[in-house]
Parts: C-alpha cells; sequence; structure tokens
C-alpha cells in the first residue's frame, strides 16, 4: 500500500478525535479521544516503519524497528497516563457528582 | 484487487466508522464498545503491515485492560444516556468546524507531498517479530525501558494516593 493512505487514515482518526474532545463534555469521553488520536499516531508511527524498512532493507536488515519500539514506548505511557487519570475523573466525581467538565471552572477560584 | 487490499479498506472504513460513532454515541457505555471495535481495526492493520507483536499488545493492552477500566468507571459511577451532560449546539458545531478545518489544512499540506514512490509495504519482513523487537528493547534501549519501570511504579503509588479517601 502506498505510504499515503496510511497518512490519510491516520489524520482522519487524528481529527475525529480532536473533533471529539472539542464537542463532548463527559470528561471520560474526552479521556477516550485523546486514546483515539495516540493510536493513529501509533498506526502512522507503524506504517512508517515499514515504509523505511521497504526503502533501506538492503543494507541494513532491521530498518525501522525503532518505529515499533517508539510504539511500544507509547503505549507504556498510555497505560500509566490512563490510570492516574481515571483515578483523577473518579476523585472528581466522588466531589461534585458530576464528571461535566464545566464543573472544574471552580479550580478558577 | 488482492485481498490485502479488500482488507486494508475495510478495516479503514471500519476504524473510521467506529471513530465516528465514539463521538457520537449518546450513550457513554456504547462509546466505549465502539472504542474497542477501533482498536480491533487497528490491530487488524497491524497486522496487515507484519507488525504482530504490536497488534497483539494493543489487542491485550488496549481492547482488554484501558477499555476495561473505562468500562469498570462508567458503571461503577451508575452513568446513561440521561445524567450525559450536553453542550450547545453552537458549541458542538464549533467543535466540528475546527476538526474539520485541522483535518481540511493537513489533507491540502501532504496532497503536494511527493510520496508517490514510498510504500508501506506488506506480506513481506521480520521486523514485526518479537525475537527482532526483543534484540533490539534489551540492546539499544535498555535505560529507556528500565525508566519506564520507574514511571509505572510512580504511576501506582500515585493512583493510590489519590485515590484514597482522606
Amino acid at each position: 500500500m502506498p505510504i499515503n493512505y496510511y497518512i490519510f487514515l491516520s489524520v482522519a482518526l487524528f481529527c475525529i478525535g480532536v473533533a471529539g474532545v472539542l464537542t463532548r463534555r463527559n470528561a471520560i469521553i474526552i479521556f477516550m479521544c485523546v486514546e483515539l488520536m495516540l493510536n493513529a499516531v501509533n498506526l502512522l508511527l507503524v506504517a512508517f516503519s515499514k515504509m523505511h524498512y521497504h526503502a533501506l532493507s538492503a543494507t541494513a536488515p532491521h530498518a525501522g524497528i525503532d518505529g515499533q519500539l517508539f510504539v511500544f514506548f507509547i503505549m507504556v505511557v498510555a497505560a500509566a497516563e490512563v490510570s492516574v487519570g481515571l483515578a483523577i475523573i473518579v476523585m472528581m466525581y466522588r466531589n461534585t457528582h458530576s464528571i461535566d467538565v464545566n464543573f472544574l471552572n471552580r479550580l478558577k477560584h | 484487487m488482492g485481498i490485502t487490499q479488500v482488507l486494508f479498506w475495510f478495516l479503514s472504513i471500519l476504524a473510521i466508522l467506529g471513530a465516528i460513532l465514539v463521538v457520537i454515541s449518546k450513550n457513554p457505555v456504547h462509546s466505549v464498545l465502539w472504542l474497542i471495535v477501533v482498536f480491533v481495526a487497528i490491530s487488524g492493520h497491524y497486522i496487515l503491515l507484519d507488525a504482530q507483536f504490536l497488534a497483539i499488545v494493543n489487542l491485550i493492552v488496549y481492547a482488554g485492560a484501558i477499555m476495561v477500566l473505562f468500562l469498570f468507571v462508567f458503571m461503577l459511577m451508575n452513568l446513561n444516556a440521561e445524567t450525559e451532560p450536553q453542550k450547545n449546539r453552537w458549541l458542538k458545531i464549533a467543535g466540528v468546524v475546527a476538526g474539520g478545518s485541522l483535518l481540511l489544512v493537513l489533507v491540502a499540506a501532504l496532497k503536494q507531498a511527493d510520496l508517490k514512490t514510498k510504500i508501506a509495504e506488506m506480506n513481506r519482513g521480520d521486523i514485526g517479530l518479537i525475537h527482532n523487537l526483543g534484540l533490539t528493547l534489551f540492546q539499544d534501549y535498555v535505560v529507556p525501558f528500565e525508566i519506564s519501570s520507574v514511571l509505572f511504579l510512580s504511576a501506582m503509588v500515585g493512583v493510590v494516593v489519590i485515590g484514597k479517601k482522606e
């Protein structure tokens, strides 16, 4: 597959994630849209890793393997991020009995 | 059109459809289920790109662990379509227009790029196998690997501290 198709697929997924973050008010849905954006980036990294493999595999047998390891590290960081984020949302729900992000306005005062 | 192309288009349409349904579903639990569909489609893309290890890790970590965590939190809070907070219509339209503009700008910029000869190769190569990934991980990336274990430990401690009732 030409790399264009993967770029446009990832851009579409990323922009759907951005639109979701901007349109929803439920804090957990916003969080899920962020996960969607992370996964779009992961897909693009894997596609680029295979692109480099195709271009350079004649001279370097493991060309492009770094991209897949980056995806692995992104998954590790995302797992840690989700656990902390959900803990913060649960704490916010316990205090306000709502997961509406507009309630966080009170942080201003 | 070979079977690979058919699978590519099927998985792409499934991923984009699922992503749109994640955003527009009224019921948050349905959003989580559609996000699992998106992750399964992306895992299928990884398999098409010969990244078998990442495909399985994506299924186990994202579609398994993280989504179960989301579902668990939703059910703990007893959320459904009735308690869903609604933004007013103009803010929704503004958000969709902003996302669409970003899409338009990126597509317009990338259409000019000369990428016709660049191919993400399928059905060949073994860099996605756990043997090669593991060798590189433990030879060149040992320090980041160890640092990520510290990150996990601190995340775990942080979650316990935040979640504890005072």
